[in-house]
């Protein structure tokens, strides 16, 4: 399918598609990326268990950006999204709700953290319900502060997850799909492969059967959840793993699941499984 | 009115100021989606009963937030047309390959053609997984409407049969 792309195009078109700079098919094959001349990421890696025999390689979403795009998220000052994980960092010690305490009351430094988000999601302490970080955020402010809940993608939330998810930045990725986990595996599985919408398109017919291919405009990845949350370009704000998932079934003429549903949560464990080993970007940068 | 077009899917105001007109003409002799005649996966009978414009067909293809062809399918004959896809074949010479009626058959439904593609059906109304009200990520408030009206099915019918090489 690609042949008659390069082939059967007018050159016109090839030279449009060009000077805007994007990449024609595959990931990029040498990028590397070393955030601030230091930190090495996997942006390349074996398949694990969840896509054995499925995917040759699993590929960040970074590798299939455009140079510029790439370049902003290896140097910490020109990655947008650290303004808002700084604002997270700066909630991490402020204290809210009836029991005066903040994060760090209970957690120390944010450092605590590193690691957390390669788990995620995961079951709760009482192994009765998979839960995101949000979840896990909010059951503290609820629970532990008597804070208020933050809406899963106000935000607070998001800069908290990012301050949260850069602790982690490097640790490869990954999630426990046993015992209790194994059943919300299953059904995350089972809406990828669901097509959905008027338009009825799965997660898979974009992300596992087309990446390296383009639609329209917009060069497709495999719709990994190791960079989130991710600074879009496009919506000059950061945006929760949710919030993709949101986009991108409402682009199938669909109508969505909600931010924090069961289904988007059980969505989030089957996508971080097929992400195994990737590095967490958190907070990455996309156009 | 809809906000939200997919990026891959952008709706120029064109878009919305078409579909409004093409809404708003009277749908006479025209068969409905449920009404189609299969042979196989061709569609032997102009849904309208008259042949389409292939001129207004061309918009429909390139128009995001309607055929969007461009999307998936690349066309040199459209040299002006930026950003095509690639999921799909070219669809250069598409009338040297396919008969008129196949050709409506690929468009109004093309899953009775290529078993489980990915290329969307145009012209059909049930039989979906959570359809939502165009890109509004909402469930539909009103009964569903195909992707393309039958006007438009016909439009871009007359503008595949142009493509010969
Ligand atoms: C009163 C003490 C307390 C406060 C205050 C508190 N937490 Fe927690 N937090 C805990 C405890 C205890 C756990 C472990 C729960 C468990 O393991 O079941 C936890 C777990 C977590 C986890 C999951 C960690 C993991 O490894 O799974 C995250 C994320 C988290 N807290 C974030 C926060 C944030 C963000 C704040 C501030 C908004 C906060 N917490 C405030 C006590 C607290
Ligand atoms: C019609 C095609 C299409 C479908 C179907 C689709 N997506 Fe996407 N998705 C895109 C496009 C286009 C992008 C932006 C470019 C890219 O990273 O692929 C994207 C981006 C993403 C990203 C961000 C990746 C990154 O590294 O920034 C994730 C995660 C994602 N999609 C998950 C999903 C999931 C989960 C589903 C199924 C519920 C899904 N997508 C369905 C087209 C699609
Ligand atoms: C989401 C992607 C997608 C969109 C949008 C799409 N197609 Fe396709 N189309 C495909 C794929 C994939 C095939 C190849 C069939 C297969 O093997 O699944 C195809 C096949 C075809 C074929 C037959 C291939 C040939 O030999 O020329 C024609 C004709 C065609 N499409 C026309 C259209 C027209 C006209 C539109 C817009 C009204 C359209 N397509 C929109 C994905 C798409």
């Amino acid at each position: 399918m690609r042949l008659p792309y390069r082939s059967k195009l007018a050159a016109a078109s090839v030279l449009a598609v060009l000077a805007a700079g994007a990449v024609l098919a595959d990931p990029s094959p040498d990028a590397e990326l070393v955030v601030n001349e230091d930190i090495e990421l996997v942006t390349r890696v074996a398949p694990g268990p969840a896509v054995e025999g499925v995917l040759t390689e699993v590929y960040s979403g970074w590798l299939y950006r455009e140079t510029e795009t790439r370049a902003m998220q290896m140097d910490d000052f020109d990655n947008p999204a650290m303004v808002f994980a700084d604002q997270g960092l700066d909630m991490w010690d402020t204290v809210d709700g009836t029991e005066g305490k903040s994060c760090a009351s209970c957690h120390e430094g944010i450092e605590s953290m590193k690691g957390v988000r390669t788990s995620m999601p995961k079951m709760n302490g009482a192994a009765t319900d998979l839960w995101s970080m949000e979840n896990f955020i909010n059951d503290c402010r609820t629970n532990r502060m008597g804070a208020e809940a933050w809406k899963w993608n106000s935000n607070d939330m998001k800069n908290m997850t990012s301050a949260i998810s850069l602790q982690s930045r490097g640790e490869p990725m990954k999630v426990s799909v046993e015992g209790a986990a194994a059943d919300w595996w299953e059904r995350g599985k089972e809406i990828y492969y669901t097509r959905y919408g008027q338009l009825e398109l799965a997660c898979a017919n974009c992300h596992e059967v087309n990446a390296g291919n383009m639609i329209r405009a917009d060069h497709l990845s495999q719709g990994q959840i190791n960079g989130f949350p991710t600074y879009r370009l496009k919506d000059a704000g950061v945006v929760s793993i949710h919030q993709r998932f949101v986009g991108c079934v409402r682009d199938t003429r669909a109508e969505t699941f909600a931010a924090g549903s069961e289904e988007f949560r059980a969505l989030e464990l089957y996508v971080a499984s097929r992400g195994e080993g990737l590095s967490i970007e958190g907070v990455s940068v996309r156009p | 009115m809809k906000s939200h077009v997919a990026h891959w899917a952008m709706a120029p105001a064109l878009a919305a100021a078409l579909a409004a007109a093409l809404a708003a003409l009277p749908a006479a002799a025209e068969t409905a989606p449920g009404g189609v005649a299969f042979d196989g996966g061709a569609v032997a009978a102009s849904l309208t009963g008259a042949p389409g414009d292939a001129t207004a067909g061309a918009t429909v293809m390139t128009t995001n937030a309607l055929g969007n062809c461009v999307a998936c399918h690349e066309l040199a004959a459209m040299p002006e047309v930026q950003f095509q896809g690639n999921i799909g074949p070219a669809l250069d010479g598409a009338a040297d390959r396919w008969t008129e009626a196949e050709l409506r058959g690929l468009v109004v439904n093309a899953k009775l053609t290529f078993e489980g593609t990915m290329m969307p059906a145009f012209y059909k109304t049930d039989g979906f997984i959570r359809p939502g009200d165009g890109y509004t990520g909402k469930a539909p408030t009103a009964e569903l409407p195909p992707v393309l009206t039958a006007q438009q099915v016909e439009d871009v019918v007359a503008y595949l049969l142009t493509l010969k090489e």
